[in-house]
């Protein structure tokens, strides 16, 4: 099979098509979405959705084939670089190459997204197939895929930013998809706002790795923000390097979701569900990780942005799952979840354990997905509900969508033998093992907190009594075969996806770890001590048991005593409506910084500033001096001929004064 | 044929003079006639200077250079030549003379032969003015300019064009005239009007301060850099859409292209002394600019206010004095050109379908006109420098560049970075997204032929520079190179005790 | 008592003021024109005075020139007057203030 497509393309050319594929799907759904714009429906959705699920999956066939080919590379590391398709800027002192490379981590994580991405486009074209854009969702979720692979792919860093904007403007374009709703449309202006906001620290860290690069001598005829080239120069990075990693962490702070500039990603949820699962929950959100696990031989020479990653880490994991525990809406429980997850990413990232962030991040991605295509099949048959509370009893109408979200949530609440045990353990274990204790105790009670919120929703919407109206609880049926099998394939995946990283203690051999382990120096900051595998496997038990008694908590409470909750709400009622209210952070952004910033802009620098001091007073008010004196010069001019005599006199008189003197 | 061969660059720059007295005898009721002239002249003059563009020697040398002695006694010659930064102006040119016919081509219908007779004379004065290696023709261009302008924004401007136009005509004025004295001192100092011998010319530290200062204001008002920018929104937004394409687009290049060729490479002690000054007067244009751009409730006023920013990057660009840097100016002075044409072009296509600019009067355009919304995004997105789109190379290059040396101030501009896209997705969520208003009934026309004719060209320019920004870099980096040589060589040419002593 | 050029001169110099002050002070066009005749009167006496003393015969040929500035300028002076009487029926300085700045 592989010698087959090896005599009829290069290696080359099929690590363009990976990336390329996906844009020429979205070019033809621009082109139609352009050519039909302003019919009432949608036209050609067949087509539309035949190139627009055909080009995915075509592309991750191309990276399939790809893994195949890399892991048969016997000796040396199993990479391999497409060269410069063309040079994009070129200055006197460097160049910026558009390449593409194709090494263990980077193919991870293009088969995770071209195959999720494969997946969801596929299940969008049941989820849309009545919208009447459909040829503009699928161009734009066609550009995003697009992005994304060129974010994952690019080797270097300028390209890699390049698809860090791009999935940033496919994510305005897609939450804002039904503009007409004003709230959507300003949800996805603020998405991109705040991503901007990161995506100008990563500029600046761009720059001052120029700065670096360009002392370091490297040669400027190659590119000098290759990957490569910064890793064999990374020693240079040592004096500034908590600069540019705090500046590479802000731009991740941003696209993932951390505290402080999470509040986009709750608001996101306005775009249509399949974009919650492939953007907002399984790649691009991820792109934080991965950039940094990218770039880690920077971060491991800075303990100090490393601590303040964890942090940051730790505190956004445990505030997404406070925020879960009271949200009422599925998809944003889903969404505070994400950035609970993409919370203990950070955290594994700000102890060193950077394969272990990798490997959640891939596990995160499949359980997630499937969580938001669950939820989207849900909310897709109760014709745009997305109230947990009018919800219930839904597992008895729509089976499949039922046992594969409890597939994904038993992922998540990390539950033996589904994958997100043993990503999560992963992280735990590592904690604890490189001595961070109170990171430790902290992520074991956000994994009790994540398995109860989990299990809350799946106990309100599938299981008790049904809370919807009679009518349309009758008529809610399982979503069409499109929509059902990718959720199935998602939940094969969160079931077993575990199994390419089980860690040793478990018999299995960590293939992901291994697999990625040349390209991470996670040794660096590994603290001595704490190594014993009995402490693992208690701790491991521990964690677990907390879990599952949460899980089984949660689940008993939403499904059969409803009624508790309120009571216990009325009973914290100040803790609870901080929470409901998520912190206040919205409302204090808005108070503190956004209206001020208006109101300093509108009354002080334009109409006190610009228009009354520079224009009012300093060019008005000269023309206006200058009017003044033109008044009073004219007034000489009285017109009558005798006045104009007497000054002719009068200045004769004294010019001949003058002379005879 | 062999004459125009010779004097390329002559022809060029008087062909559209030459079309401006076609025009004068045709009757001026035939006003597509009119119209049908000037836009082929307009596209003659792109075919000449983008072939000149293509063909040139990227050496950083002056090429189709034309001597001929104008008036010896005073050591004035009629003296033209281009390197790539002063054909990729001229290009620049041609292309908005051709997107301004275009626009105007319903807008203005009253007076057709008039506008289109000043509008060809503008053209030979901006080109004049990119083509001229002599300072005294470079003035005599640059005065040439003011005239058609002030008529433009005057006769065929909005409701209170009279205020706009003689507040335009008094700043601009006010600024050539100290420039004009600037000039005729250091023209008596080194003896010849002829910019190579000023370059060479070693001005002594005070003179160089004051030139500098009164050359550079001149320049200044024209870009405009904050305080002396309150001409801007009110004859940017007064004049009719080719006018504005025009100011916004070449006017303002004039003056950071005054500042690129004659102000700092003359007098580089000056500019060493006030490069922060001028640098947080573009910073502040930059930040301040974004924020009063933000909070207009004036669609034409709000892209007004935009340029400030832009030209503030510009300007940044120019005074850090680095390769890159001053390459990335360079190109972006070409993408703002481009950019904000386009922008001008696009709200005056929705003036014309919704009749009014007041950005609280529309919504819901993304409904009724889905293709112009998309266009005003994807410019939008450019004006924002996205990657990809034309913008972002020559932004890149400037931060880059300015983050070498000034790293501070770089990092200021940052913030300015995100409030231009604050800004820009601001208005285009309030004019396009939420509910259509103006009643459900009202249904308007999505773009017409003539509109695609302006707009294409300006998508495919914004998104192939964006791809291969190298095809214009490879042309800038030498006159960006003898550009950073000329301003740096502070201690080459003032010996060290007398630059002390200065200082 | 010998009559010496200061005399003329000196009667030179009291027409003249009293021209000048009739133009500076009366409204009517018609004296103010009178006026200017005595002034130029006057100033051809001193040209004349001056060519006697000199024994030059200069002073004579420019006073045929004054007096035929004399009449021309009295020519148009009263056919601008006649002009402006019959547009403003007035022949006083006060009516014509068109230049008033």
């Amino acid at each position: 099979m592989l010698e087959l497509i090896y005599r009829h393309i290069s290696l080359q050319a099929l690590i363009w098509a990976v990336v390329f594929l996906p844009l020429l799907g979205a070019a033809f759904n621009g082109a139609i979405s352009v050519l039909t714009a302003g019919k009432e429906r949608a036209l050609y959705k067949q087509w539309t959705a035949f190139i627009g699920c055909l080009a995915p999956i075509l592309s991750f066939l191309a990276v399939l084939t790809l893994f195949f080919t890399l892991i048969g590379f016997e000796a040396g590391t199993p990479s391999a670089i497409t060269g410069p398709l063309f040079k994009w800027i070129v200055s006197s002192d460097f160049m910026i190459d558009v390449g593409l490379k194709v090494d263990q981590l980077s193919l991870v994580m293009a088969l995770m997204v071209s195959g999720v991405g494969a997946l969801i486009h596929i299940y969008s074209a049941g989820y849309m197939w009545n919208d009447e854009g459909f040829a503009r969702y699928f161009a734009e979720l066609n550009l995003f895929l697009f992005f994304m692979l060129l974010l994952v792919l690019a080797d270097n860093l300028v390209l890699m930013f390049v698809g860090w904007e791009g999935v940033g403007l496919c994510s305005y374009l897609l939450i804002g998809y039904w503009f007409d709703d004003p709230a959507k449309a300003k949800a996805g202006t603020k998405a991109f706002i705040i991503n901007r906001i990161g995506d100008v620290c990563f500029l600046g860290a761009i720059f001052l790795i120029f700065g670096v690069m360009k002392a370091s001598g490297a040669d400027s005829a190659v590119d000098i923000f290759n990957f490569e080239t910064m890793g064999r120069y990374s020693g240079y990075f040592l004096p500034i390097s908590t600069a540019i990693s705090l500046l590479l962490f802000s731009g991740a702070v941003a696209k993932s979701a951390q505290i402080p500039l999470h509040v986009w990603l709750p608001d996101a949820m306005a775009g249509p569900t399949p974009v919650s699962a492939l953007i907002h929950a399984a790649t691009m959100v991820t792109a934080g990780v991965y950039m940094i696990v990218r770039l880690n031989f920077i971060f491991v020479l800075s303990p100090f942005a490393l601590s303040v990653i964890a942090i940051v880490g730790t505190a956004t994991a445990i505030y997404g799952a406070l925020l879960a525990l009271t949200e009422n809406n599925i998809k944003r429980i889903l969404a505070y979840s994400t950035i609970s997850q993409l919370g203990y990413m950070f955290l594994a990232i700000g102890i060193g354990a950077f394969s272990a962030a990798a490997f959640h991040m891939i596990i995160h991605s499949f359980f997630k997905a499937l969580l938001f295509l669950c939820a989207g099949s849900v909310i897709f048959a109760l014709g745009g509900e997305e109230d947990i509370r009018k919800m219930g009893g839904l597992k008895d109408r729509m089976p499949v969508t039922a046992w594969t979200f409890m597939i994904a949530a038993i992922a998540l609440a990390g539950i033996f033998p589904a994958s997100g045990f043993f990503s999560k353990d992963a992280i735990l274990w590592q904690a604890y093992e490189r001595g961070h204790t109170l990171i430790w105790v902290i992520g074991f009670l956000g994994a009790g907190l994540s398995s109860f919120y989990i299990f809350r929703l799946a106990g309100s919407v599938f299981f008790g009594e049904p809370n919807s109206e009679v009518e349309v609880y009758k008529k809610v049926s399982e979503s069409p075969i499109s929509m059902v099998v990718p959720m199935m394939l998602l939940a094969t995946l969160s079931a077993l996806g575990g199994l390419v990283g089980v860690s040793e203690i478990f018999g299995g051999s960590n293939h992901l770890g291994l697999w990625i382990g040349d390209l991470i120096q996670d040794e660096i900051s590994r603290a001595p001590g704490n190594t014993s595998q009995g402490a693992h496997l208690i701790l491991t038990v521990i964690t677990m048991l907390w879990s599952a008694h949460f899980s089984i908590l949660g689940w008993l409470i939403y499904a059969q005593k409803r009624d508790w909750p309120d009571r216990i709400s009325r009973k914290f009622s100040p803790v609870y409506k901080v929470l409901v209210n998520k912190f206040y952070v919205n409302e204090i952004y808005d108070l503190v910084i956004i209206r001020p910033v208006i109101w300093f802009s509108r009354n002080i620098l334009w109409k006190v500033f610009d228009k009354t001091l520079i224009d009012g007073v300093a060019v008005e008010g000269s023309s206006r001096v200058i009017g003044v004196i033109g008044l009073l010069a004219s007034a000489a001019q009285s017109g009558l001929l005798q006045h104009y005599l007497l000054y002719f006199l009068i200045g004769a008189v004294v010019v001949v004064a003058c002379l005879a003197l | 044929m062999a004459l125009i061969n010779s004097h390329i660059l002559t022809s060029i720059i008087f062909l559209p003079l030459l079309g401006a007295l076609i025009l004068t005898v045709m009757p001026s009721r035939w006003k597509v006639e009119i119209r049908i002239i000037s836009l082929v002249i307009s596209i003659l003059l792109i075919i000449a200077t983008g072939v000149l563009f293509w063909i040139i020697d990227p050496s950083g040398e002056f090429d189709f250079i034309e001597r001929v002695a104008w008036i010896p006694a005073l050591g004035i010659n009629y003296y033209l030549g281009v390197d790539g930064i002063s054909l990729l102006m001229m290009l620049l040119v041609s292309f908005l003379l051709f997107i301004s016919i275009l626009v105007s081509w319903r807008e203005i219908d009253k007076r057709v032969k008039g506008f289109h007779i000043l509008l060809l004379v503008l053209a030979t004065g901006m080109l004049g003015v990119f083509s001229s290696l002599d300072v005294f023709l470079f003035y005599v261009f640059w005065e040439f300019v003011l005239i058609p302008m002030y008529f433009i924004i005057g006769i065929w401007g909005g409701k209170d064009r009279f205020h706009a136009a003689t507040k335009f005509i008094i700043y601009t004025v006010l600024g050539s005239l100290l420039m004009l004295v600037a000039m005729i001192y250091a023209a008596a100092q080194t003896g010849s009007f002829d910019l190579m011998s000023w370059y060479a010319h070693k001005f002594t530290a005070s003179e160089q301060l004051w030139l500098f200062a009164a050359i550079a204001i001149s320049f200044a008002i024209k870009i405009p850099l904050v305080p002396l920018c309150s001409w801007l929104p009110d004859s940017y937004s007064e004049a009719p859409t080719a006018g504005s394409i025009l100011l916004a687009g070449i006017l303002a290049k004039m003056g950071s292209y005054g500042l690129f060729r004659i102000a700092m490479p003359s007098f580089p002690l000056a500019v060493a002394k006030f490069s922060s000054f001028i640098i947080i007067l573009a910073l502040i244009g930059i930040i301040a600019g974004s924020l009063i751009a933000m909070v207009q409730d004036n669609l034409k006023r709000l892209i007004a206010y935009s340029s400030i920013p832009h030209m503030g990057f510009i300007v940044l660009g120019l005074f850090v004095v680095d390769t890159d840097a001053a390459g990335g100016a360079m190109l972006q002075m070409a993408n703002h050109g481009i950019t904000t044409a386009a922008l001008f072009a696009l709200i005056a296509m929705i003036y014309s379908r919704k009749k009014t600019m007041v950005i609280d009067e529309m919504g819901g355009g993304a409904r009724s006109m889905p293709i112009l919304a998309a266009v005003f995004i994807l410019i939008s997105l450019s004006a924002i420098g996205l990657p990809g789109l034309n913008n972002f190379a020559g932004e890149f290059l400037i931060l880059l560049g300015a983050f070498q040396t000034q790293t501070v101030f770089a990092a200021i501009a940052l913030i300015g970075v995100v409030l231009i896209a604050v800004y820009m997705l601001w208005v285009i969520q309030r004019i396009f997204f939420g509910k259509q208003k103006g009643g459900e009934a009202e249904r308007v026309r999505d773009l017409g032929f003539r509109e695609y004719m302006i707009l294409i060209p300006c998508i495919a320019l914004v998104v192939v520079i964006g791809l291969r920004p190298q095809f214009i870099l490879s042309r800038l980096q030498k006159p960006a190179k003898v550009f950073v040589e000329l301003t740096k060589r502070v201690e080459m040419i003032i010996p060290a005790s007398e630059y002390e002593n200065n200082r | 008592m010998i009559i010496t050029l200061q005399h003329y001169l000196v009667l030179s110099v009291i027409l003249f003021a009293i021209g000048a002050i009739g133009v500076i002070s009366r409204r009517n066009i018609f004296i103010i024109l009178m006026s200017i005749e005595l002034m130029l009167a006057s100033a051809a006496l001193a040209v004349l005075s001056f060519s006697r003393w000199n024994l030059l015969p200069d002073g004579k040929a420019l006073v045929f020139f004054v007096m035929a500035v004399i009449a021309v300028e009295a020519a148009i002076g009263l056919a601008i007057i006649i002009v402006v009487h019959r547009r403003k029926k007035s022949v006083l300085t006060d009516d014509l203030g068109l230049l008033r700045g």
